[in-house]
């Protein structure tokens, strides 16, 4: 093979302009959903019978009940035969290769592009919120289901087998796919627009991590065919290495996501270090992207525990090695702690995103400039480390060493300081406000209601006897569901409310929108302020049987969780309503909002901007008199050259 | 596309979705092993007396998990031998409970389940012989326990004793022949109504950690639930 | 909490209503109501209740958090419910607010408000896991939170600590009295007023020992020994109930308890060590773990070794695995 030293048409890592040329081919014969499809069962079956050949002479393995050898085996050529099928391989072929890459989809922009491995991160931003949308749905059914069970605590609507696998892919099917519920839609879709940039740093990674969250939701669904997994979403040894196939679909899902995680976390993370445009200062980002920042860095740092956790409960369970049998020299503690050293910050994972929209759309609707900007930014980043050093409270009670306990009370005392600096800053904004109560600023402000209560009784368990009563009990699912539904769910609609014009072009219904808030906010208070009173009263978590007199209670609960799901039912009615049926074109920027993504039109062109823009001022700078403009989006030519030179040019960097 | 084409795809992929929701609960979720009714015929009230017939064998040839160990419920009208753990009795009945042990011997985790509690006389006849405690690690004389903790019943199984009869189990199931030992009791069955799990204490899940997973976990093999009806 | 107690300096010029001073008197008004009610009227009625020392202290810890926590709380909801009535946007006014975007003096009592009421919480909830001697929580196999007394594992007498073990396993607690010839029993009963020491573990999966009344929770893990402390009070029955899944019917895992006066106590352990001398005799020796996978070659009989019956494990690693340390 030759190497041209001159190649024909210019070639630009990561895509570039639109190369003419190839023929256009009809979309069933370019790769997308449908190759990768037969990509995955192919690759599955191949995976299978390679498990099979593999295990067939060992003894060990044969008195072992089930061969898991060939079902994760066939998990991970799944994954490979699923990538293939997609085309995510052909761009490194091609460049292997020494030859061009074509970039077909901003050249024929059309709906097939959400359905094939595109690397426009406006794309993979819609991608991520359809299926965000239908993980959250689907956990969503199972939460019924649960609910439906603890109707009465004597007359079962399911076998305890088929409860158990219930509550597993509920928590499971939420912890793991929501931590990219934000950073996925908005965060890949704004974040270069909010920085001023045309692309992301790594397009390629960022369209990986898409693509492996359908797979890690259905992988997860599997278990169910495989029989289930009753662990919950914890995944505890013993009982999780002797569980049926089920666990293995548990561990390869979870491990898998875990990937998705990192790849998304440290694409966007280079990004907004690398790829600010001219004027656009650390004390200029927007607070949404430093929040984001947060979450990047603790899904880079944490998710690869949760993956060696994963991987090592994968081996005890198909090759038999004993890291979790304490037997034979291993300990329960050791998952126990690599789970929760990523569970931890996994939870702020959670809520970073949260906190950075409400930042963001505080002064919009309240047009004031975001009170406590470095103030609240220290937030951002003391909770992103601190949540490094809180993770044996998840271990209070296991018989962890006694003399650590003190120490991590303390550090999860800590950390309510920081989370603290979003109350002030929301108190501040607000004084003297002009406060508009559009759909985004309604759940704006049960974001803060819900997320005090949570963060409060946050408290109460992270104080060691209090937590002796409260731990494995329906307190804290009470406390974790006010902080992550209450709080980032909350969030994720009022970004969807706030966003969707812009991402989309089309408004949502605002009358819809509010009786889907209304709705939600009463319904998700009615179900989940109970149950604190119903963990403290002795309920623990995970059971399908309990005690008679709280049986009132677990009604009103389940009664008004029928009437939460309706809500989210009304929010997709609504979503899927305007987007496909009425379609009503939003304006370029409804909200009147400094942000810098509103500066282009709704949605954006296909390079964001077409000029790189120079950032004049910040984005809260409401009220200011006089205040310049946000950004430039015609800088005249030569001003990043002039920048670069180190001349100070107006506006440019200074 | 059209407005007509748009709301048509959006009709069929909710309807899909519907159709595929619930199914899977149907299929997935609600299945389970029948109930074998012990209530029916004769009349209720004090002195009221059902016999219960079951037996538990090495292996199963009816289902897809061939060497799960499992107990079978003898159907009181028709006498046929059902695969299931689910059964139904009366409350405040006195319960005639008669095993068929097919299966060998194995020790059990804790030991103190080799007393008989809960019995009437908190005794069992095994082979025609009254016992109160076997043990399970030292004779080859348990092969399962049927077990209520909701009643604080525990009924240790008899087991084939020697080494050849364990070498020559029935291969088939349900067992009608083949090296077996009998196990007779009888308790009061509570006056509440309510469902209680019952359990087989010995670890005879092989091919797992402890000896509990599998089988012993899955209703319908070596655990299931005593409904009692009003 | 004084945060909001000084309004940011009005723009030049501006007389209006003193909003900062309104939200502090509304809110004072509310806390000190609602600080009364919780200490005096829902405190002695806060879960898990007086039975024994630890839950007694949890209820103290409910207590003064909710105490705490109450005034938090209505600040921030005072605040902003003033703030969404007064400051809501008027029709067809579309300017901005004023340009306050920060306020270095109340964001230093921020700071240091919430520092100093979480270092606070911090304090005092490390003194009153010292002086609750781990406030029920299990500590591990080494505990540093230990009451005085003698512990002996031979016998009890009033005044010494009673040990009972909780051996978890699926799916039922039984519970062992060393003290009393080491019997295995499904009903725990515990004296009045007498320090009480379990050591809970578990002969398979990770299971969790929590009785309710007693204000005791500690963790089951296989080849673990995880000890708590409590010391009953009141006579009363409490609940054990599971409180870590544990399989199939964790959610039927449970059971009653009941304390009783000493001598009550005395006698049913003297009667339960001669109704249960049959299977005792049969059980393992008392130790803070047991290896059930691992049967003592003296207590299998002959039928049993012949047929390779000496593990009552499930065969998954196989026999010749060397069993560590």
């Amino acid at each position: 093979m030759a190497i041209e030293t001159e190649p024909g048409t210019s070639q630009v890592p990561g895509g570039g302009e639109p190369i003419a040329g190839r023929g256009e081919r009809s979309w069933w014969l370019r790769p997308g959903v449908h190759t990768a499809v037969i990509g995955a069962v192919a690759g599955y079956a191949f995976g299978h019978w390679l498990g099979d050949t593999f295990s067939s002479g060992y003894q060990q393995l044969a008195a072992s009940d089930t061969n898991d050898v060939p079902i994760v085996l066939g998990y991970i050529f799944m994954v490979i035969g699923w990538l293939a099928g997609l085309g995510a391989f052909n761009d490194l072929g091609r460049q292997m290769a020494g030859r061009p890459l074509p970039d077909w989809e901003r050249a024929h922009p059309g709906i097939g592009r959400y359905f094939r491995y595109t690397l426009d991160h406006k794309v993979v931003g819609i991608q991520y919120l359809v299926g965000m949308i239908v993980y959250f749905c689907t956990a969503g059914l199972f939460a019924m289901a649960i609910r439906t069970e603890l109707l009465s605590p004597v007359h079962h609507v399911f076998s305890s087998s088929a409860y158990v696998e219930i509550v597993g892919e509920h928590g499971t099917m939420m912890m793991m796919l929501m931590t990219s519920v934000i950073l996925g839609p908005f965060g890949n879709y704004l974040i270069p627009l909010m920085i001023g940039s045309k692309r992301v740093a790594y397009p390629r990674l960022e369209a990986l991590s898409f693509w492996l969250t359908p797979l890690a939701f259905l992988v997860l669904l599997s278990a169910i065919l495989l029989g289930g997994f009753h662990m919950g979403w914890t995944g505890y040894p013993v009982l999780s290495v002797q569980d049926g196939p089920g666990a293995d679909a548990y561990a390869f899902a979870f491990g898998l996501m875990g990937i998705s995680m990192i790849l998304a976390g440290f694409n966007i993370l280079v990004t907004v270090i690398c790829y600010r445009a001219p004027g656009m200062r650390w004390s200029r980002l927007p607070m949404f992207v430093w929040g984001i920042l947060g979450t990047c860095v603790l899904m880079t740092l944490a998710a690869p525990i949760l993956i060696g956790g994963m991987y090592m409960l994968l081996t005890d369970r198909t090759v038999q090695t004993a890291f979790f049998a304490s037997r034979l020299g291993g300990s329960t503690y050791l998952y126990q702690d690599l789970f929760w050293f990523f569970g931890h910050p996994e939870v702020y994972i959670l809520a970073l995103p949260g906190f950075g929209i409400v930042c963001d759309l505080l002064p919009v609707f309240s047009r004031k400039p975001l009170f406590g900007y470095r103030v609240t930014a220290a937030g951002m980043i003391g909770v992103t480390l601190l949540s490094f050093f809180v993770w044996q409270h998840h271990l209070f009670d296991s018989g962890i060493n006694p003399d650590m306990r003190p120490l991590f009370m303390l550090t999860t005392e800590l950390i309510s300081i920081p989370t603290g600096f979003i109350f002030l800053m929301a108190m501040g904004t607000l004084w003297k406000a002009k406060i508009r109560f559009t759909v985004p600023m309604l759940f704006c402000l049960a974001f803060f209601f819900n997320f005090l209560i949570g963060g409060l009784s946050g408290v109460f368990v992270s104080d060691i006897p209090a937590d002796t009563t409260e731990h494995g009990s329906f307190f804290v699912m009470a406390h974790f569901h006010y902080t992550i539904m209450g709080g980032l769910i909350f969030a994720f609609m009022a970004g969807c409310y706030y966003w969707l014009p812009k991402m989309l072009g089309i408004t949502l219904n605002e009358r819809l929108g509010k009786i889907h808030f209304w709705l939600m906010f009463l319904g998700f208070n009615s179900t989940f302020l109970p149950l604190f009173a119903v963990g403290l009263a002795g309920q623990p978590r995970r059971v399908f049987e309990y005690a008679r007199n709280l049986q009132t209670l677990n009604d009103w609960v389940s009664i008004s969780s029928f009437f939460l799901g309706t809500s989210i039912l009304i929010f997709v009615i609504n979503f899927v309503w305007s987007t496909v049926i009425a379609r009503q074109r939003a304006a370029a920027n409804p909200w009147a909002s400094r942000g810098l993504e509103w500066q282009v039109a709704s949605p954006p062109p296909a390079y964001n901007f077409s000029r790189v823009p120079v950032v004049l001022s910040g984005p809260y700078e409401y009220g200011v008199t006089g205040a310049p403009p946000v950004a430039d989006l015609n800088p005249p030519v030569g001003v990043l050259t002039e920048a670069f030179a180190g001349t100070t040019a107006t506006g440019a960097e200074g | 596309m059209s407005l007509p084409v748009r709301v048509g795809t959006l009709l069929v992929a909710f309807l899909a979705v519907v159709g595929g929701a619930i199914f899977v609960v149907i299929h997935f979720f609600l299945a389970g092993p029948a109930v074998i009714d012990y209530t029916a015929g004769a009349a209720s009230g004090p002195g009221r007396q059902v016999n219960v017939v079951m037996q538990e064998d090495a292996q199963n040839t009816v289902t897809n998990k061939p060497d799960w160990v499992s107990y079978f419920i003898q159907d009181p009208k028709t006498k046929q031998w059902v695969h299931t753990t689910l059964f139904r009795v009366p409350a405040g009945a006195r319960v005639n409970v008669t095993i068929l042990g097919y299966d060998g011997c194995t020790p059990l985790r804790n030991t103190v389940w080799g007393k008989v509690t809960g019995t009437i006389g908190n005794t069992e006849l095994v082979d025609g012989k009254r016992v109160s405690v076997l043990d399970a690690w030292q004779t080859c004389s348990v092969g399962h326990t049927f077990s209520i903790p909701g009643i604080g019943l525990n009924a240790p199984m008899g087991s084939p004793t020697t080494v050849a009869e364990n070498n020559n189990l029935c291969s088939q199931s349900p067992c009608t022949s083949g090296p077996h030992a009998t196990m007779q009791f009888s308790f009061i069955a509570p006056t509440t109504p309510g469902s209680y799990f019952w359990q087989c204490r010995v670890p005879c899940g092989g091919g797992f950690l402890t000896g509990f997973g599998g089988p012993m976990q899955t209703i319908g093999y070596m655990t299931g639930q005593m409904e009692v009806a009003s | 909490m004084a945060a909001v107690s000084q309004a940011p300096a009005p723009a030049a010029g501006q007389a209006g209503p003193r909003h900062g001073r309104r939200i502090f008197l509304i809110w004072i008004v509310l806390a000190l109501v609602a600080d009364l009610l919780i200490w005096f009227v829902l405190g002695p009625h806060l879960p898990p209740g007086t039975m024994t020392s630890s839950a007694g202290e949890q209820q103290d810890a409910i207590r003064l958090m909710a105490v705490m926590s109450a005034p938090v709380l209505l600040l921030v909801f005072v605040y902003f419910g003033y703030a969404l009535v007064v400051w809501r946007q008027r029709p067809g006014d579309e300017a901005d607010g004023p340009p306050i975007d920060g306020h270095g003096q109340i964001q230093a009592i921020w700071i240091i408000g919430t520092t100093v009421i979480v270092l606070a919480l911090a304090v005092f909830g490390t003194i009153s896991l010292w002086t609750s001697h781990g406030s029920g929580a299990g500590q591990g196999p080494a505990p540093i939170y230990n009451p005085a007394g003698t512990v002996s594992d031979r016998s009890w007498t009033p005044g010494s600590t009673l040990q009972v073990q909780v051996i978890a396993q699926q799916w039922r607690f039984t519970y062992r009295y060393p003290q009393f010839g080491g019997f295995e029993t499904t009903q725990l009963m515990l004296p009045q007023n007498q320090w009480v020491q379990f050591n809970v573990t578990s002969i398979d999966v990770i299971h969790g020992f929590w009785a309710y009344q007693l204000g005791v929770k500690a963790d089951a893990n296989p080849g673990v020994n995880n000890i708590a402390y409590t010391k009953p009070e009141h006579v009363g029955s409490f609940t054990v109930r599971c409180a870590e899944l544990c399989g199939l019917w964790h959610g039927a895992m449970f059971n009653y308890g009941k304390v009783v006066q000493v001598a009550q106590f005395e006698s049913w352990a003297a009667g339960t060590k001669t109704s249960l001398a049959s299977i005792t005799k049969l059980l393992p020796a008392y130790a803070s773990t047991y290896d059930p996978t691992v049967i003592p070659a003296f207590r299998s009989g002959p039928v049993m070794k012949k047929l390779g019956l000496t593990s009552a494990g499930g065969g998954y690693y196989p026999p010749e695995d060397p069993v560590q340390p």
